[in-house]
């Protein structure tokens, strides 16, 4: 398969807006086409070449290095191909992505996958704040597709999401699954406080204890045949060392909430 | 032509198109598993009386299964696809979903597909989940033990009912052991099933009677206790028992191997003759020849 490769020379000194780099983007471009995309540097008009040393043409994968935490929108609204960051990045990762993959070698800025329809988004390490949420004053998040981090994540992961599968193989911050409407977030470390905050529908998973809202009603402990296909599924993926059979034969005890809502949505923590 | 000792007739068995679904049953236990299928394919014998075919396929290690635990699948094939999705919903709603520690998932590919779990969802009354993991739909439904989970759309494809042999011997137990060897042997092929209990059946019919209305009765031509006076006798002198083996199947390839091997193991342990039933050739779409298939090389 063939790959452009993009090499940071210049380190942006304010946010870079690269919503350009993007399989979608690149498709049927040359390298001098690619070179000469418009990325905004604060307020500045920019060529994408400026900043990134082009190497091929356009490309169903896309290989980007280099310290991007300064560069924002990669992979934003990808519906194909393949993109590999070896380095951290920046903000609004895959932001409205509807298909293709996205994969960091590294951690990412705040808003990662924002209101993604589909496609997977995989961190190797850390994310920050707003992972799979919707944008604010939106009513809906995303509503399909995947996001793994195998770090740590921050405050509002999935929030207002509608459907998909958000994984976090660390610790979450607070307001996990606020407002959330469907889907599926499993953390298997810790969750903050006012996890599920709002939310109408869905499932919030962990492998560890954690403080409930009091509009969460306590329902049973049970086995939830369920997750034994999710864990599976999240074995492959490399998170294989953070799931243990202990969970995937284990109870877990069942939250109703949020009561102030819908109370049709769930928090399933293990029972240790 | 012969197999050891045994006359191979040179005939051929008449089979039908069918609609099939494969159904995959895991439990906590092989126990559980094996309970809920038999449950299920229970009066499936013949589309004659019972509207449909159904039998319990082979038995899946855990690490092959959707969620690790033991299973079981199950074939189940009916004459045309208006009628497969009610029967799932019937079969798996009352047989599989009573049976504690069940779950139930789709096991076949296929471009087509029905509702099964689309539409048992509706016994969780509101309070049932659906999860769709890599593309596929699955439905949490609370029930007194937990959760139910079943897949939402199960595949369907042509299949072929049908397949048979009919074998002859000297002693009833004879025949009997000879016809359970061959029953044995087709049931480890993939993609078929013998519905009739063990794979056996002692009754074979025929279309028609002499009596209005009765659709199918005592195939009087292998009959041995008729040998006297039935005008179509097919049973030799020194016959004491006739047993026949129905076979149903994903593909004539499974059909075929499973005629094959049948044929072997019931010749390696005392039938004196095997032959099989067909209508002339003129009714079904597929016409399963011994010779060709006894001549044909063994797949795995």
């Amino acid at each position: 398969m063939s790959v452009t490769h993009l090499k940071l020379y210049t380190k942006p000194e304010v946010p870079l807006e690269a919503e350009v780099i993007s399989p979608t983007v690149f498709a049927s471009l040359s390298q001098s086409g690619i070179e000469h995309l418009n990325v905004m540097h604060g307020n500045v008009k920019c060529n994408l070449g400026d900043f990134f040393k082009v190497t091929g043409k356009g490309a169903a994968e896309i290989h980007v290095e280099g310290d991007l935490s300064s560069v924002k929108l990669i992979g934003a609204g990808m519906s194909e191909g393949k993109i590999i960051v070896d380095g951290d990045v920046g903000m609004h990762l895959g932001a409205g992505m509807s298909a293709g993959e996205i994969e960091v070698n590294g951690s990412a800025g705040d808003w990662v996958g924002p209101e993604m329809s589909g496609g997977r988004i995989t961190i190797k390490k850390n994310a920050g704040h707003m992972v799979g949420s919707a944008f604010r004053g939106q009513s809906t998040g995303i509503t399909g597709g995947e996001i793994f981090v195998h770090g740590d994540a921050k405050n509002e992961i999935g929030s207002a999401m509608r459907r998909g599968l958000i994984a976090i193989g660390g610790n979450a911050g607070d307001f996990t699954g606020v407002n959330m409407l469907a889907g599926s977030i499993i953390v298997l470390g810790e969750l903050g406080i006012r996890t599920g905050a709002g939310m109408k529908r869905g499932t919030i998973v962990s492998l560890q204890d954690a403080p409930m809202l009091p509009s969460f009603e306590y329902s049973c402990t049970y086995h939830p045949l369920f997750l034994r296909l999710y864990f599976r599924k999240l074995c492959e993926h490399g998170f294989k060392r953070k799931i243990q059979d202990k969970h995937l034969n284990g109870k877990f005890k069942r939250y109703c909430g949020d009561g102030i809502e819908l109370n049709r949505g769930e928090v399933l923590l293990f029972e240790r | 032509m012969k197999i050891h000792k045994t006359e191979i007739k040179d005939t051929f068995a008449e089979a039908f198109e069918m609609c099939g679904a494969r159904v995959i049953i895991t439990a906590d236990s092989k126990q559980w598993a094996r309970a809920a299928a038999a449950s299920m394919t229970g009066f499936a014998t013949s589309v004659i009386r019972c509207k449909l075919e159904a039998a319990v396929e082979s038995e899946i290690p855990e690490e092959d299964t959707p969620d690790g635990r033991p299973g079981i699948s199950v074939l189940l094939f009916t004459m045309s696809e208006k009628t497969i999705a009610g029967q799932l919903i019937d079969r798996i709603g009352q047989c599989v979903m009573t049976c504690p520690t069940t779950a139930c998932f789709n096991g076949l590919e296929s471009e087509k597909s029905v509702s099964v779990g689309g539409k048992l969802r509706y016994f969780g009354d509101g309070h049932q989940i659906s999860k769709v993991i890599d593309g596929i739909r699955s439905w949490r439904i609370p029930v007194m033990e937990g959760e139910f989970l079943i897949d939402d759309k199960f595949g369907i494809q042509s299949a072929i009912g049908g397949g048979n042999l009919i074998i002859f011997g000297p002693r009833k137990s004879t025949t009997l052991r000879a016809s359970v060897a061959a029953a044995n042997a087709m049931r480890e092929v993939a993609g078929v099933f013998l519905p009739f209990p063990q794979g056996l059946v002692r009754s074979g019919s025929k279309v028609g009677a002499k009596y209005k209305g009765l659709i199918a009765s005592t195939n009087d031509a292998y009959c041995p206790t008729l040998r006297a006076i039935s005008k179509n006798s097919e049973v030799p002198e020194n016959v004491e028992a006739v047993y026949e083996i129905v076979v149903d199947g994903l593909s004539e390839e499974a059909i075929k191997e499973s005629m094959r091997r049948g044929m072997r193991a019931a010749a390696e342990k005392g039938a004196t003759m095997i032959t099989a039933g067909n209508y002339g050739g003129d009714l079904g779409k597929f016409h399963f020849h011994l010779h060709e298939i006894a001549n044909g090389k063994s797949q795995k």
